[in-house]
């Protein structure tokens, strides 16, 4: 299966939410509703500081709880690879989802009543495009490709760098990395 | 018979307009919601723009799908952007789609009950009223006595109508307000400006110092690319903020300094690189004067003595010289840009320019660079007539090297009956919340002027003060001027309409053209639309409107060189031609040659400074409205350490009030307890607490940093509003 | 300190703050669902235990109110759907590793077996109604041969009771991602709760004082083991990892202290029990219909606790810098 990985620098990150706006706009996600968000996390006291931005999304699962908990597999896994979409007329709304995601990744589409979440721009994607966060980010430090494919910059990011996911401890085998 | 009906203008709250505003715009509220096809499967069309969300200019192409406005993004081509809008630039979008833009010219009207409002008017209307009282100015006290305030690209176009006209006044908040003092310092140092965007080389810096300057949080595009290029090199980054800004969080050092008190560091930086003989000897030999003034000078600045001042240790003070010295030349002292904090801002920045001049920055590589713009030019016109006057009348012998209008000074000299100013034009600046503390000073100029004429996208407060009200459409709707700021290569690059004008808008150079031919000034104005002005210029460079309007912009290569030459004896733009590390110039005028530092206010007991700054996700005032932007960040909230916050008993996400050393007390305001501030101050961004009801996402939404302004430091030197004297405490909302 | 901060406003509706996709809707569907397996439970047990002189309802009566009562859990499923129009998706594939999924496919084989066992009993139980339609042709064969089989009818829907009971619980303990959940003794409490909870109705409906007895015997012994397992939830919990902690914390000593010790433990399971235990020493008859109706309010106030608490215990923990409501500007 092809393996895509996304891979953000938090020693980069700024925190500017660009990523999030084009997502927005990207996708014409509606009105007040988000696919990826941005978390600062500061740690010490006064002046003995660290921060970290996290530019927090789907994290394309290899074991996506969401999938094995959707009733109607309308949640799957696009063209064999970990990129996990959401078929709008196959959900139900059930919310199965929602609950099974450890992330809190995925959102109800209002009004429209089915579910929707980061895609990874598969749309992008498969035109070879990277993601539009990650085409956007201005401190480029938003990495998208394949894992399977050593040569790859996110394979030698990994690689070079240390880095963390999002609570492993979930078992999803969460596809979004932080170098750290 | 002037003086008739208006003189006494009672500020127009926009609300208690005629008509209101209409729904909010379906396409914005309803998008996307049932299962829509893919983004980009549709027929995509896409032009070229460079982006006014804020003062950088990047360019960019605007993508419509079906006709619907899509998204805008980056062009590749662009060194501003270097290919990637910022997060306000991506959100452009959304001053577009505004449903509470301005949509009809409005004219301030008398009621049968006396009171004033604002009635929707044609363009004739609207145009004839401004030019009748123009030209009768004109005939009473001299076309010189208007004044242009302005702010944006889009005043090129008034610019040119007022100088056209016969005015020599205009002034902009870019000076007094933002980085009048540090050019000036830059020019009085080296003999030239900064530029904007700014001369920094950082993309090669080795070592970057950054006073304040949060760049992160400021997210000047090509400054956060190049910072970001540098740190991805493993360039070292010290930071001097008393706040852990997100550049701070970045650094190898961070110095949390004691605000205020940045000269006495700059100055112990000096004494370290001279006692210790780490400055760059040839270059300062070949280049420069005054480093015998210069090593006496800062001889008792000691880091011992700076320690007690700054708080900053001295072993700490010697390291990051030493750190400084080991990468220079490719050591960038960043000058910073909204400089205007204590008063003594020109001095400050002198001691930046200084420092970069002893490690031998300017004009060498990750230093600053030598910016080439292309030679364009000028549509042919006839010349514009000499005025009478200048802004200089307001400035008077107050700040001799202010080489640009101060807009405080020009708004008294607009107060009472012999001002001399009679007639206002403001283009793209909301005064009110601009100008520290000018709410008093703006409603007396309203008393006394004859004409207040304001062109704005959106019902801002300073419409309120206008007697008409021009509502200009986005730059996503028009054409500018074409943009040629100077870069790391020459470039020009082109803003076309995207979308028709919304509404009754109407785009600027139309509007000046309109006035222009109202008050018989057609021969400055002989084409029928701008797009001739910008295919006859670009034909000129051997490109034509059509060719840009397929790419967006068209670089050119340079010819000069970037970089001094090893030894290249460069002729500097000041009266010595040599970089003046001592300046006679400050002398005569009875200023310190040499920047000293004095110690800055402190707080009454009880009472934090008031400290502010940008957020990512927004331009001062004038994003807080975008629909886009506003649903990623809908308020400002006040930073609080948690020893204040305990002292206070104050929860995180409490609201509260500040109230200033005065009494006046500011909008409510969301408490955000964090580590990231000291316990001696509070932060907020600029640009929130609008009054302006036809704001309806932001009205009332978060607190206005400048209604709390009410000690402001004016430099001496340069005329610039200093911010940063100001005292607030927290009152705690009863609700 | 650590500080955790959203710093874009994100409000996405029953996501944010914390995760609220679940409501009313399903902890009555879950209760009622339960309910019905405890009712197919013993009306099928009762058949083949040939109770019919000592349980007449349970034989002749109780199947049905099966369907009645699980109808009014799907009604409820129903309302929770937010792209309802595609409910019929349910049954266009079978999704293994999905609990919902067979959730899904158990009613397709509970609907069939439960009206048969209506059928099977309809002149028994219903004479009136039965006497009305027998003239029917068709109708009166139908019933003959379902009569013939009532009992084949009763093993079938033996197991198909036990499959509903269990799957009630499995649905949530299924969530690897809702650590309050995800415990191996959800599904049991559940399958008990429901059994009880049939029994509890049972008691209440009947006439013939020796059914009541019969139940109550029954009832009692069931919370008795409802109350081990609850035990064990318990113990298994604050054993657990930091999320299980914080449920337990909730329950132990939080927001869910009161509805979970006063009203479910207390008057759903101890005060029943002790009625109960009056009843079957034949004292305090006057209270005998208060307890299966505590009994019955137990076991939903559990099904809410279940669902809500599940729902709150969640991996990330970040609070908003800012106050989302006021994107209600714009919506
Ligand atoms: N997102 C966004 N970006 C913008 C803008 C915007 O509106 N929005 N505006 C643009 C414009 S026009 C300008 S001028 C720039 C302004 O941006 P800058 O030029 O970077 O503004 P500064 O005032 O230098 O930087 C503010 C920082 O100074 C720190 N500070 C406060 N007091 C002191 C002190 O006494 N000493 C020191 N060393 N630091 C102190 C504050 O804590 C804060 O971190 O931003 C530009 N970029
Ligand atoms: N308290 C406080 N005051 C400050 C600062 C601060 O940090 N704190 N920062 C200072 C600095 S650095 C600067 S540069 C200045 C900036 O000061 P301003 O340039 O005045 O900034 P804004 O408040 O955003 O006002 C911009 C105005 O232009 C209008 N506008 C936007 N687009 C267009 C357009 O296309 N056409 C027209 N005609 N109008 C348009 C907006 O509606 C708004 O009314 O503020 C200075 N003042
Ligand atoms: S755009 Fe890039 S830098 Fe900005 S928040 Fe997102 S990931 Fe971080
Ligand atoms: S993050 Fe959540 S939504 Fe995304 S794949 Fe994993 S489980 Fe599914
Ligand atoms: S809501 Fe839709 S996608 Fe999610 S589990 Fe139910 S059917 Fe599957
Ligand atoms: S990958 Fe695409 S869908 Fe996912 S967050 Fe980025 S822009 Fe949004
Ligand atoms: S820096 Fe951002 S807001 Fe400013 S011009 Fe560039 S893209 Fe637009
Ligand atoms: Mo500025």
């Amino acid at each position: 299966m092809t393996h895509y990985a996304m891979v953000i620098d938090t020693k980069l990150c700024i925190g500017c939410c660009d990523c999030v706006v084009a997502c927005k706009t990207e996708n014409k996600v509606p009105v007040g509703l988000n696919r990826d968000w941005v978390v600062e996390a500061t740690q010490g006291t006064y002046p003995n500081l660290s921060t970290e931005f996290r530019s927090e999304r789907c994290n394309h699962c290899s074991n996506a709880t969401c999938v094995t908990m959707c009733p109607t597999g309308a949640s799957h896994y696009w063209n064999g690879s970990n990129i996990v979409l959401v078929d709008p007329n196959k959900c139900t709304g059930c919310k199965a989802c929602i609950a099974a995601c450890p992330y809190d990744a995925r959102l109800i589409m209002h009004p429209g009543g089915y579910i929707d979440k980061c895609t990874f721009c598969s749309h992008r994607v498969e035109k070879g495009l990277d993601p539009a966060c990650v085409s956007t980010c201005p401190t480029r430090c938003m990495h998208f490709g394949q894992l399977d494919d050593p040569s790859s910059t996110v394979s030698q990011l990994l690689k070079s760098r240390k880095y963390k996911v999002l609570n492993p401890e979930t078992g999803n085998q969460p596809n979004v990395y932080y170098l750290i | 018979m002037l003086n008739a009906p208006l003189t006494r203008r009672e500020f127009i709250k926009i609300s208690s307009l005629l008509s209101m505003g209409s729904a909010l715009s379906p396409m914005l509220f309803l998008g996307g919601c049932s299962a829509h096809p893919l983004p980009g499967t549709g027929t995509v069309s896409s032009t070229p723009t460079f982006c006014d969300m804020c003062f950088w200019k990047c360019a960019g192409f605007v993508h419509r799908e079906n006709g619907e406005a899509w998204k805008i993004i980056g062009n590749a081509e662009d060194l501003h952007s270097e290919g990637r809008l910022c997060t306000r630039g991506t959100g452009g979008l959304g001053s577009y789609e505004d449903p509470d833009r301005l949509k009809k010219p409005l004219l301030r009207v008398t009621g049968a009950d006396g009171r004033q409002t604002f009635r929707e008017v044609s363009w004739d209307e609207a145009l004839d009223h401004i030019a009748t009282r123009m030209k009768a100015i004109a005939a009473k006290y001299g076309a010189d006595r208007t004044l242009l305030l302005n702010h944006g690209y889009g005043a090129s176009h008034f610019e040119h109508l007022m100088r056209a006209f016969g005015s020599g006044s205009s002034a902009e908040p870019a000076f007094a307000q933002c980085r009048g003092p540090r050019d000036v310092a830059f020019k009085l140092t080296f003999g030239e400006l900064l530029g904007s965007p700014e001369r920094t080389d950082m993309e090669h810096s080795r070592c970057i110092v950054l006073i304040g300057s949060h760049i992160g949080e400021n997210l000047h595009n090509g400054q956060v690319q190049t910072l970001t290029t540098a740190l991805r090199h493993d360039a070292t980054l010290i930071t001097v903020d008393p706040r852990f800004s997100v550049a701070a969080g970045k650094s190898k050092y961070w110095l949390p300094i004691k605000p205020g008190t940045d000269i006495a560091l700059l100055l112990a930086w000096l004494n370290v690189l001279i006692e210790e003989n780490l400055y760059d000897k040839d270059y300062i030999a070949q280049n420069a004067i005054g480093l015998e003034q210069l090593r006496s000078h800062v001889a008792r600045y000691t880091p011992e003595w700076v320690y007690l001042e700054t708080g900053i240790a001295p072993d700490l003070i010697r390291t990051t010289a030493r750190e400084m010295a080991a990468s220079a030349p490719a050591t960038l002292i960043h000058p910073g840009r909204h400089s205007v904090w204590y008063g003594d801002d020109t001095q400050r920045t002198r001691a930046i320019a200084i420092l970069n001049a002893l490690l031998g920055s300017w004009g060498r590589k990750g230093g600053f660079y030598f910016q080439e713009s292309v030679p364009l030019p000028d549509y042919p016109l006839p010349d514009y007539p000499t005025p009478k006057s200048t802004y200089q009348v307001a400035h008077g012998d107050r700040y001799p090297f202010a080489y640009a209008g101060v807009t405080n000074a020009v708004i008294e000299a607009s107060i009472g009956p012999d001002a001399h100013y009679k007639a206002w034009l403001v283009y793209g600046t909301n005064l009110p919340t601009t100008i520290p503390g000018i709410r008093p000073q703006l409603k007396a100029a309203m008393d006394s002027l004859d004409l207040v004429v304001v062109v704005d996208t959106m019902p801002m407060e300073i419409t309120g003060y206008a007697d008409v009200v021009l509502p200009e459409c986005t730059y996503l709707e028009r054409y500018d001027d074409l943009r040629n700021s100077g870069e790391r290569l020459p470039s020009l690059a082109l803003r076309m309409p995207a979308f028709e004008p919304s509404y009754d808008t109407k785009p600027g150079w139309w509007i000046a053209k309109q006035l222009g031919h109202r008050l018989g000034l057609d021969k400055y104005f002989p084409w029928n639309d701008y797009a001739e002005v910008l295919d006859w210029q670009l034909k000129q460079v051997g490109s034509s409107l059509d060719e840009m309007k397929k790419i967006g912009i068209k670089t050119f290569p340079r010819t000069r060189p970037k970089y001094l030459a090893p030894g290249e004896a460069y002729g500097f733009h000041t009266p010595s031609s040599k970089i003046e590390l001592y300046s006679q110039r400050l002398a005569d005028k009875g200023f310190d040659p040499i920047p000293e530092y004095t110690r800055p206010e402190q707080p009454p007991q009880g009472f934090y400074r008031l400290n502010y700054g940008r957020m990512p996700a927004h331009t001062f005032g004038k994003t807080t409205n975008n629909p886009i932007l506003f649903q990623l960040a809908p308020e400002n909230t006040l930073w609080v350490n948690p020893l204040v916050a305990t002292e206070k008993g104050i929860e995180n996400g409490e609201y509260v009030r500040l109230a200033n050393t005065d009494g006046v007390v500011s909008n409510r305001i969301r408490v955000r307890v964090t580590e990231r501030i000291g316990p001696d101050s509070v932060f907020m961004a600029h640009g929130f607490g609008h009054r302006s009801r036809r704001l309806r996402l932001t009205h009332d939404v978060g607190a206005d940093d400048s209604e709390l302004m009410n000690n402001v430091k004016i430099d001496p030197i340069a005329g610039g509003t200093g911010m940063r004297a100001n005292f607030v405490t927290i009152v705690k909302e009863t609700v | 300190m650590l500080e955790q901060l959203l710093v874009s406003a994100r409000s996405n509706p029953h996501v944010d703050p914390i995760i609220s996709v679940w409501g009313w809707e399903i902890s009555v569907y879950l209760f009622l669902g339960g309910l019905t397996a405890g009712i197919m439970f013993f009306s099928a047990l009762m058949m083949i235990l040939k109770k019919d002189e000592q349980a007449p309802f349970a034989v002749n009566g109780l199947s049905l109110l099966g369907p009645v009562v699980l109808s009014m859990g799907m009604t409820t499923l129903f309302l929770d759907l937010s792209h309802p129009l595609f409910v019929w998706r349910f049954y266009t594939t079978f999704e293994p590793t999905s609990p919902m999924s067979y959730g899904a496919w158990i009613l397709v084989l509970f609907y069939p077996v439960s009206i048969l066992q209506v059928l099977s009993t309809f002149r028994s139980g219903y004479g009136l109604l039965a006497s009305l339609v027998d003239g029917f042709p068709l109708v009166g064969t139908v019933l003959d041969w379902a009569e013939r089989y009532r009992r084949a009818i009763a093993w079938l829907a033996l197991p198909i009771a036990v499959g509903l009971g269990i799957y009630t619980g499995i649905l949530l303990s299924a969530f690897s991602a809702r650590p309050f959940w995800n415990t191996g003794l959800l599904g049991p409490l559940f399958l008990v709760s429901g059994l009880s909870t049939g029994a509890a109705l049972t008691a209440l409906i009947a006439r013939r004082h020796s059914e009541r007895r019969l139940f109550t015997l029954i009832d009692a012994g069931l919370i008795v083991v409802e109350l081990i397992v609850v035990a064990l939830l318990l113990v298994n919990l604050s054993t657990g990892a930091a999320l299980q902690l914080e449920a337990a914390g909730k329950l132990l000593g939080g927001s869910y202290t009161v509805a979970f010790w006063g009203v479910f433990i207390a008057l759903g399971l101890l005060l029943p029990l002790i009625l109960e235990y009056f009843e079957i020493r034949g004292m305090a008859r006057r209270l005998a219909i208060l307890a299966p109706v505590l009994v019955l309010v137990g076991g939903y106030v559990l099904r809410v606790i279940a669902v809500d608490l599940g729902q709150e215990t969640t991996w990330t923990h970040y609070t908003s810098e800012f106050n989302t409501q006021l994107l209600d500007r714009l919506r």
